[in-house]
C-alpha cells in the first residue's frame, strides 16, 4: 500500500539543441503544484542521459518539450532507448511546436498524447493523472 | 470597484494594473525640455532622429533562414524583390551552437530552425548574387558571432567590397542568453573577452558594423514583463560598456555602435512607453553614469520583433492582427528596424506567402496609416507620459536590485533573472487559465471544431544528408596545411589576449569550419553549465 500513496514522479524534459525552454518550465511548476514529484532536466540532454534519469529517477511519467523541430529524431530514439532497457511502463508526453502531420508517427512510437501551443495546463494534469500506470 | 466597470482590476499581458483615467496630477513635475526634449535631442525620449520617418522609413527587415544555404539565398532575394530593405539571417541550432551539421549531436536539427551554416562555402553561397554594400545585413548569433562576422568580411572581399562599406549588426549578447535565451556555449569570461575583441576590430576596421545587439526579446520571449525586459536588457547594455571600458577603450569609442533590439508585445500604450523609456534611461546612462561626450554614444538605437509568444495555433489568421498592432505600436515606439512576424509561425516556420503578409503589414502602416507622418505622436498623453515615468522608475529599482546580487554576472550566477522570468511565466499561464487574460480563440471565443485549414512550410528532409556532404567535401578539398596552421594560430593567439579577430579570418579564409573554430574555444575554455530554476 505504501507504494501506491507515494506521489507521482515526472521527468520533464529537454532533448537535443533545443533551447526554448519557458513551456518546459511552466509545465514543471504545473506539475509541482498539482503535488507531482518533479525532476526537471534542463537543457541541452542527450537521450542517453534522458533514458538514463527516467530509470535513475524512476519516475511514471516523461513530459518531453520540443521547439526546435527534432521531434521525430529524438523522442523515437529515447523511446527505443527506454525499451532497449526494458521499460515500458512510463507515459511518454509530448508537448511544443509539432505540427499536426507528425503527431501519428510520434503516437505510433509510444507518445501517448502530443499538447500543442496553448494547451491548458489542467488538461495536461488531468492526462496525466488518468494515464499513469501505477505499479 | 467601481459597480459599472467590467471587472474588478484592469491589467495587460505584463499585469500592470491601469486605472479609468489619466489626468495631470499624474504627470505631476513634468517637463518638456527635460524629460522629452526634441526629437534627435538627449535625452532622446521623441526618438534619435530630428525627422524621424519623415526622413527615411524605419528598415524592414524579416528575419529569415531555413534549410540549405541556397534555400534561405532564395529567400533573401523574394524578400528584397518585395520591398523589404535590409536582410536578417536565422541560424539553425547546431550553427547557433557552434557544431558542424555532420556533429552526431547536430542529427535532426541540421536547418530546421535556420539555415545551416558550416564554413566560408556556405556563406558565398548565402550571399551569392546579393552585393554586400546595398544591403544591410542583421545575423542573430552569439557565441559563434565573431565567426559569422569573419565569414560575412570574407565574402565582401570576394565581392571587392570594401569594409567600410559593409553595413549590419550580430547580435553578440551572451548576457541574454545566460538569462534567457540559453544558446551558450563558453563561460562569461572569455565569451565577454571575444565580444570586446569584436567591438575594438569593427571600431577601426568596420565602422558601419553594429557590434553587438543587446537584446530584450528573448528575456521577454522567456516569460518577462515589459518592465523586466527593460530593465535586464539596459543592465546588460552597462556591464559590456563596463566590459569595453575595462579593455582599454574610450567609451566614445565603442558606444556609437552599440544597438538593442526589444520585442513589442499585446498592451499597446506599454509598449509605446517602453521604447519611450528605453531611450531615455541610456541616454541618462550614458551621458551621467559613464562620461560619454559624443551624442551618437547618448541615442538608444532599436530594432523590434513584434511577439512570437503572443502568436495562437489556433485561428492562425488573427495573428495577422496581432502583429498589425505590435507593429504599429513599434512604429509610434520609433524604432529604426522591424520585424513582423508570420501568422504560420505557432505552428512552423513561415511560407513565402505568410511572409508576405508580414512584410505588406509594414509596408501598409508605412504608406497608409498616416503613423509615419508624425514624430512621437502620443507625447504630452497623460497616460503615455505617465507610463513612461513608471517604467523608468521601476527600471532603476530593477538596477538597485542588480547592483546589491553583485551586478549582472553575479545575478546569472544566483539564478535572479531566471528565477524573476520563469515566476512571471508561470503567472501570466495562470492568469490564461482563471481566465484573467483572455486570448481570443484560446480561452476566448474559441471554436471546438476548428480545423487547420493553413499550409505550411515544409522542409526538405534531404537538407542535413547535403549539407554534410558539402561540409565534407570542404575539408576533403581545402588546403589541409593552411587550415590546421590558422587553427593552430588561434589556439595560441586564444591563449593570450591579443585581439582575436583577425585569427578568425585566417581560419574562415582557410575554410576552417564553424565547429573546428569553436571546437578549439570549447576545449580551451570548457562549456557553461546552468542549474536550471523553474
Amino acid at each position: 500500500m505504501q507504494k501506491l500513496e507515494r506521489k507521482m514522479r515526472v521527468l520533464v524534459a529537454k532533448l537535443g539543441l533545443d533551447a526554448h525552454d519557458r513551456g518546459a518550465k511552466v509545465v514543471a511548476r504545473a506539475y509541482r503544484d498539482a503535488g507531482f514529484e518533479v525532476i526537471y532536466t534542463g537543457i541541452y540532454q542527450r537521450p542517453e542521459q534522458v533514458a538514463e534519469a527516467v530509470i535513475q529517477e524512476d519516475v511514471d511519467v516523461v513530459a518531453i518539450s520540443s521547439l526546435a523541430g527534432a521531434h521525430l529524431t529524438l523522442i523515437p530514439q529515447l523511446i527505443g532507448l527506454l525499451a532497449d532497457q526494458g521499460v515500458d511502463d512510463v507515459l511518454v508526453l509530448a508537448g511544443g511546436v509539432i505540427p499536426e502531420d507528425d503527431v501519428a508517427a510520434l503516437r505510433a512510437a509510444g507518445v501517448a498524447e502530443v499538447f500543442g501551443p496553448g494547451s491548458d495546463l489542467d488538461e495536461i494534469i488531468r492526462f496525466t493523472t488518468e494515464h499513469v500506470q501505477r505499479a | 470597484m467601481p459597480n459599472d466597470e467590467r471587472k474588478a482590476r484592469f491589467a495587460g499581458v505584463s499585469d500592470r494594473e491601469v486605472r479609468r483615467i489619466y489626468r495631470p496630477e499624474d504627470i505631476q513635475g513634468f517637463s518638456y525640455d527635460r524629460d522629452l526634449g526634441e526629437p534627435g535631442e538627449y535625452p532622446y525620449t521623441r526618438g534619435v532622429q530630428k525627422t524621424m520617418y519623415r526622413g527615411k522609413f524605419w528598415t524592414m527587415r524579416q528575419f529569415a533562414g531555413f534549410g540549405t544555404a541556397e534555400q534561405t539565398n532564395q529567400r533573401f532575394k523574394y524578400l528584397l524583390a518585395q520591398g523589404q530593405t535590409g536582410l536578417s539571417t536565422a541560424f539553425d541550432m547546431p550553427t547557433l551552437l557552434g557544431y558542424d551539421s555532420d556533429h552526431p549531436y547536430a542529427n535532426g536539427e541540421v536547418g530546421k530552425l535556420g539555415v545551416a551554416i558550416d564554413s566560408l562555402k556556405d556563406f558565398e553561397i548565402l550571399f551569392d548574387g546579393i552585393p554586400l554594400d546595398q544591403v544591410s545585413t542583421s545575423m542573430t548569433i552569439n557565441p559563434p558571432a565573431a565567426i559569422a562576422l569573419a565569414m560575412y568580411l570574407a565574402v565582401a572581399e570576394q565581392q571587392g567590397v570594401a569594409w567600410d562599406k559593409v553595413a549590419g549588426t550580430i547580435q553578440n549578447d551572451i548576457l541574454k542568453d545566460y538569462i534567457a535565451q540559453k544558446t551558450y556555449i563558453y563561460p562569461p569570461t572569455p565569451s565577454l573577452r571575444v565580444i570586446t575583441d569584436v567591438m575594438a576590430f569593427t571600431a577601426s576596421h568596420v565602422p558601419k558594423w553594429n557590434t553587438i545587439s543587446i537584446s530584450g526579446y528573448h528575456i521577454r520571449e522567456a516569460g518577462a514583463t515589459a518592465v523586466q525586459e527593460l530593465a535586464f536588457t539596459l543592465a546588460d547594455g552597462m556591464q559590456y560598456v563596463e566590459a569595453a571600458v575595462a579593455a582599454g577603450m574610450d567609451v566614445d569609442e565603442f558606444a556609437p555602435r552599440l544597438s538593442f533590439f526589444f520585442d513589442v508585445h499585446n498592451d499597446f500604450f506599454e509598449e509605446i512607453a517602453k521604447f519611450r523609456a528605453a531611450r531615455r534611461i541610456w541616454a541618462k546612462l550614458m551621458r551621467e553614469k559613464y562620461g560619454a561626450k559624443n551624442p551618437r554614444s547618448w541615442m538608444l538605437r532599436t530594432h523590434a520583433q513584434t511577439a512570437g509568444v503572443s502568436l495562437t495555433a489556433q485561428q492562425p489568421k488573427n495573428n495577422i492582427v496581432r502583429t498589425t498592432l505590435q507593429a504599429l505600436a513599434a512604429v509610434l515606439g520609433g524604432t529604426q528596424s522591424l520585424h513582423t512576424n508570420s501568422f504560420d509561425e505557432a505552428l512552423a516556420l513561415p511560407t513565402e506567402d505568410a511572409v508576405t503578409v508580414a512584410l505588406r503589414t509594414q509596408q501598409i502602416i508605412a504608406e497608409e496609416s498616416g503613423a509615419a507622418s508624425v514624430v512621437d505622436p502620443l507625447a504630452g498623453s497623460y497616460y503615455v507620459e505617465h507610463l513612461t515615468n513608471k517604467l523608468e522608475e521601476e527600471t532603476f529599482a530593477y538596477f538597485d536590485r542588480i547592483a546589491a546580487q553583485g551586478g549582472v554576472v553575479k545575478a546569472i550566477e544566483k539564478n535572479f533573472f531566471q528565477q524573476e522570468i520563469a515566476d512571471s511565466a508561470y503567472r501570466f499561464q495562470k492568469r490564461m487559465m482563471n481566465g484573467d487574460y483572455r486570448v481570443v480563440g484560446v480561452n476566448a471565443y474559441a471554436d471546438p471544431n476548428e480545423k487547420l485549414d493553413t499550409r505550411l512550410l515544409k522542409l526538405d528532409p534531404e537538407v542535413q544528408r547535403r549539407q554534410i556532404e558539402r561540409t565534407r567535401q570542404v575539408r576533403a578539398t581545402r588546403d589541409a596545411k593552411r587550415a590546421a596552421d590558422a587553427l593552430f594560430e588561434l589556439r595560441r593567439a586564444s591563449g593570450t589576449s591579443e585581439n582575436l579577430m583577425p585569427y578568425i579570418l585566417d581560419c574562415v579564409r582557410a575554410y576552417c569550419t564553424e565547429g573546428e573554430i569553436s571546437g578549439v574555444w570549447r576545449e580551451l575554455w570548457g562549456e557553461y553549465r546552468e542549474e536550471s530554476v523553474y
